[in-house]
């Protein structure tokens, strides 16, 4: 498969979404009908079986499959509701004492004969679990929120891939409140933006619905929930599959009251 | 300078918490992709402003040399006001 996306998911900081990206955005990809397989990068901490819901179907793992003791598609964990979407799961944390960036690429070799898309969800950090990761990616996507400590994570991070060679690298700026951005007690999207100079994929709201969802192990883009960062989801994956869909305004959805309009009053330059 | 701007300084407010983060970020972001310590550009200022003052008369109190970044490009700039040239104030 020549055509096959390998795109690696990182944030350097932890906690900022990457796995629930992962999942998401592997359930839309697959939902608009491309052959999609997760890949779980994390073998210290690894979750993205528990937000896909797939936590009791594993036999095997990415473990079983460098050490030839089963077939890839024995290891593989088919979504049962989006036959599209399947997962490699992360195999023992002990691996991590051998795995090389060689090991990676093998996988990642094996997954893209099969899959349109191969999204590899990073662990956390700059050390070896990233370094392994990044050896396999083509293209990444870059995820943070609008604050300091992720922002300056997310510039390490990006500095890293840039030295590596993997292009294009595109950025998802997660849990943003339109309220607090509003009243300029948030950083603005363009202040990321131009900080980190990289072209925004995608804006998801804070949104209560993301904890909801990872509690059932049911990504929220899996049966068309109408919430905000649903939509959010499904428009970063139509986006990778290169629809031109317009960005949201963050200060437009937020309160557009008096106090709104005056703090934009005030943030007019005046010399 | 904003509006917003004018009106903290004449009541002496703190700025909106986002422009202290753009502030903090743009500077501790400018130290991390250049790789320099504080103290090692500290020490650079210092010997930037011995060569230059070799020459002319340079302010001290006026001048800076710090770290601005710009779509991933990061450049030293130094801004160092000139008192009078060397060469003028040997005529005097």
């Amino acid at each position: 498969m020549t055509n096959s996306r390998t795109i690696l998911i990182c944030s350097g900081k932890g906690g900022v979404g990457k796995t629930t990206l992962t999942a998401n955005l592997g359930i839309a990809l697959a939902g608009q009908g491309a052959r999609t397989v997760v890949l779980d990068a994390d073998f210290g901490l690894r979750n993205l079986d528990l937000l896909l819901g797939l936590e009791n179907r594993i036999v095997f793992t990415a473990q079983e499959v460098l050490a030839e003791t089963c077939r890839l598609d024995q290891a593989l964990v088919k979504h049962k509701q989006e036959p599209n979407l399947a997962l490699l799961p992360a195999g023992n944390p002990r691996m991590l004492e051998w795995l090389k960036p060689e090991d990676m690429q093998t996988i990642v070799g094996m997954l893209s004969e099969r899959f349109d898309y191969v999204l590899i969800d990073c662990p956390a950090g700059i050390e070896d679990g990233f370094k392994n990761a990044v050896a396999a990616a083509k293209e990444a996507i870059v995820i943070t929120t609008p604050e300091v400590s992720a922002v300056r994570d997310a510039d390490r991070v990006i500095g890293l891939l840039n030295t590596n060679g993997v292009s294009p690298v595109q950025l998802v700026l997660n849990r943003v409140r339109p309220k607090m951005m509003a009243n300029q007690e948030m950083l603005a999207v363009d202040d990321v933006t131009d900080i980190l100079a990289l072209p925004l994929l995608g804006l998801v709201l804070e949104d209560e619905q993301v904890i909801v969802s990872t509690n059932r192990g049911e990504p929220l883009t899996l049966n068309g929930h109408a919430s905000p960062a649903a939509k959010a989801y499904g428009n970063i994956a139509r986006r990778l599959q290169g629809e031109d869909i317009p960005l949201m305004d963050p200060a437009k959805s937020g309160r557009r009251g008096i106090r709104a309009r005056v703090r934009q009053l005030m943030q007019t330059k005046i010399f | 300078m904003t509006l917003q701007d004018l009106i903290d300084k004449i009541l002496r407010r703190q700025p909106a918490s986002a422009t202290t983060a753009r502030e903090r970020l743009q500077l501790v972001l400018a130290h991390d992709r250049s790789d320099l310590s504080p103290e090692t550009l500290d020490q650079m200022r210092r010997e930037i402003f011995e060569v230059v003052a070799k020459y002319v008369d340079i302010d001290l109190e006026e001048g800076d040399v710090s770290l601005e970044t710009e779509d991933r490009v990061t450049a030293l700039v130094a801004n160092l006001p000139i008192r009078r040239s060397m060469a003028t104030s040997s005529q005097d």
